[in-house]
């Protein structure tokens, strides 16, 4: 049976995820990829008419249930320097990056 | 008893009395993790043989923290203040939890630097209910497992009952934290067992409450949809003390749902008289793909564990239940499937903040540009079932394949969901109040024997999976010791937001089977022979 995702495939999803990977690595992802969705594909016999919703949740949210919205009022975070210490790079406040890579349209 | 072997109900009885000191509470905790608990996990910290007898629950202890907070209790209780319901109460939390001013790593690389600028909202209620924080234990990285194996911070958890055992995952560091006395209770978390399935492994009792019941914020995401946050204790009276605590509605999370929260406590001591409880022949086999042929194997599980089910309900029929038998849940058997695509759906947006720009770890190396940065940060940040998740994710839902895989498994969802609502139906053919079942496929296998094999790891899940799905609660507590002296779990569903029904049910269970010869054999860890 042929992998339904071949190496070409897995590099584009590869480098859609921002990954690398060496040769290694590269062959027991694809290798666990493709014995996943054998087992994903047990799903296809199972019959399904137009009226199954799709479920994004399990538990139904009821008017009951549902928490009201907050009202939309600025709160200040009491500690941004806090959060700010977690930037690996930071300069007068702003969070710094390399550069942005630029594509030019013609 | 020693004081850190007793229930968090007795400790806090004690503690709120001015019998014990939340300090001496304290001091037991730390020594018995001085004890037993070996050197924590942390990054590329391999393993040696003087490793192997010890459990690794930790990965963070924070004894500075706790001993503030020990202090702070003993200052309420001198006071003549109400120091709360779980007052000098040792907890240890699943470092998948945001705690202040603590490194909060999910168990990965890319997150081995953070230290968190907020607190997840039921670690402050249990804090807000006086118990004290031992520190941060060990899991799969973000959870994704199912033996703790998979954290990059090694040595990983071991079973307190046989240290050459996985403890089970990904709340691997919690239950055995929990089996080894280190604490009477732990916060886990639960995605498709990762509650459950470890505390039948170590021989404790592990909730999954209903999806909503108890806050996500503070929890580093998995599977939005399904994620629950949930108590891990030694008996089903600690387990409802600590949910009680942690329930309920929160401002800083839309999906914590506004329903009240019941008196859990009260509900222990109603019995099981008039409630019907039901077995199902599809939680007694399980169907798994052969490692060699890939192909879709049937088996009906090891006898011990089936035996240990019927054990319980025989035990509960004694005490006044009526059992149920034959309940159909057809599409038990669908779980693993359709968690394999809607988890890493989620997994796979979760995981897409982590680019070594806000927080976390970023690659040390000159970058051409943005994209690069996000490339080798990610690549070397991230273990590989991280990885290997979050590619299935992308594929499943990209949009050529997304009906075929994405849209399918949301409506067998929908399916699993529909098991429950029929059995449950008080106006239905079956009307249970609970569905009595085996937590696990197996007990506690060995380190490295499954590990590496992402489908089979998958498949421990099996019978714990289908409440995710569903969002329903479930409990696992211990039902017996299988010949290799390990713990086997049974497990307890009910409809939405009755978590009281599972402890009501499980109270009475423990309480019945209370003077059984294997409750009396300890974890090896804490044999003293």
């Amino acid at each position: 049976m042929t992998d339904e995702i071949t190496p070409e495939l897995f590099e584009h999803l590869v480098d859609l995820a921002a990954f690398a990977f060496n040769p290694e690595e590269a062959e027991y992802l694809r290798r666990e990829l493709n014995k996943q969705l054998k087992a994903i594909q047990q799903l296809e016999a199972v019959p399904l008419d137009g009226d199954i919703p799709l479920a994004s949740h399990g538990v139904p949210y009821t008017k009951q249930s549902r928490p009201d919205l907050r009202s939309d009022t600025w709160q200040p975070c009491e500690n941004p320097e806090e959060i700010l210490e977690q930037a690996p790079q930071v300069e007068d406040g702003y969070i710094i990056v390399p550069d942005i890579p630029h594509t030019k349209l013609d | 008893m020693t004081i850190i072997d007793q229930s968090a109900y007795a400790i806090a009885k004690k503690v709120r009395s001015g019998e014990l000191s939340a300090v001496e509470v304290l001091e037991t905790a730390l020594e018995r993790i001085a004890a037993v608990d070996g050197r924590p996990g942390s990054l590329d910290g391999g393993s040696n043989p003087e490793d192997e007898s010890k459990v690794h629950a930790f990965i963070t202890l924070t004894k500075d923290r706790a001993r503030k907070q020990a202090e702070s209790v003993d200052a309420r209780i001198k006071a003549g203040e109400d120091a709360g319901p779980l007052a000098g109460v040792p907890v240890t939390v699943k470092d998948i939890f945001c705690v202040r001013g603590t490194p909060s790593t999910a168990a990965s690389r890319i997150l081995a630097n953070f230290t968190a600028p907020y607190t997840a909202t039921p670690v402050s209620r249990l804090e807000g209910a006086g118990a004290v924080t031992l520190g941060k234990v060990n899991l799969d990285e973000f959870t994704y497992g199912s033996s703790t194996e998979s954290s990059a911070f090694q040595p990983s958890t071991r079973n307190p009952w046989e240290t050459n055992r996985v403890p089970g995952g990904s709340s691997g560091g919690s239950t055995a934290s929990v089996a080894a006395g280190e604490a009477p209770l732990s916060l886990g978390t639960d995605t498709a067992g990762s509650i459950r399935q470890p505390a039948a492994f170590c021989g404790v009792v592990g909730l999954k409450p209903t999806y909503g019941r108890v806050s996500r914020y503070g929890l580093i995401a998995f599977g939005s949809s399904l994620d629950c946050p949930g108590p891990i204790a030694r008996d089903v009276r600690d387990t409802a003390l600590m949910l009680s605590v942690m329930a309920g509605a929160d401002p800083h999370d839309s999906t914590a749902a506004a329903v009240p929260v019941p008196d859990y406590m009260a509900s222990l001591e109603k019995g099981v008289k008039g409630l019907r409880i039901g077995l199902s022949p599809d939680y007694m086999q399980i169907t798994f793909p052969d490692p060699e042929t890939g192909e879709i194997e049937r088996q009906t599980l090891p006898k011990e564990i089936r035996e240990a089910t019927l054990r319980a309900a025989e035990v509960l029929a004694d005490q006044g239940a009526e059992i149920v038998e034959d309940i159909p849940m057809p599409n038990t058997v669908y779980g693993i499937p359709v968690y394999f695509v809607v988890s890493r759906v989620e997994a796979a947006s979760n995981l897409h903040r982590f680019d070594g720009v806000k927080y976390g770890y970023r690659a040390a190396s000159d970058y051409r540009d943005l994209r690069e940065m996000y490339r080798v940060t990610r690549a070397e940040g991230f273990g590989l079932q991280p990885k290997l998740r979050i590619l299935m994710g992308m594929y499943v839902s990209a949009a050529q394949y997304s009906e075929q895989y994405y849209a399918r498994a949301l409506r067998v969802r929908s399916l699993i969901r529909a098991d429950f609502e029929a059995a449950f139906d008080p106006d239905g053919e079956y009307r249970v109040d609970a569905l009595l079942t085996p937590t696990t496929p197996t007990t506690a296998f060995k380190l490295a024997d499954i590990y590496g094999d992402s489908v089979l790891m998958q498949y421990a899940d099996q019978l714990t999976v289908p409440a995710n799905h569903a969002g329903i609660p479930g409990i696992s507590i211990p039902g017996g010791i299988d010949a290799d002296g390990l713990p086997i779990g049974v497990q307890l569903l009910a409809p939405d937001f009755k978590e009281e029904t599972l402890f009501q049910i499980g109270h009475t269970f423990e309480s019945a089977t209370a003077d059984d010869a294997w409750r009396k054999i300890k974890p090896q860890v804490l044999r003293e022979d």
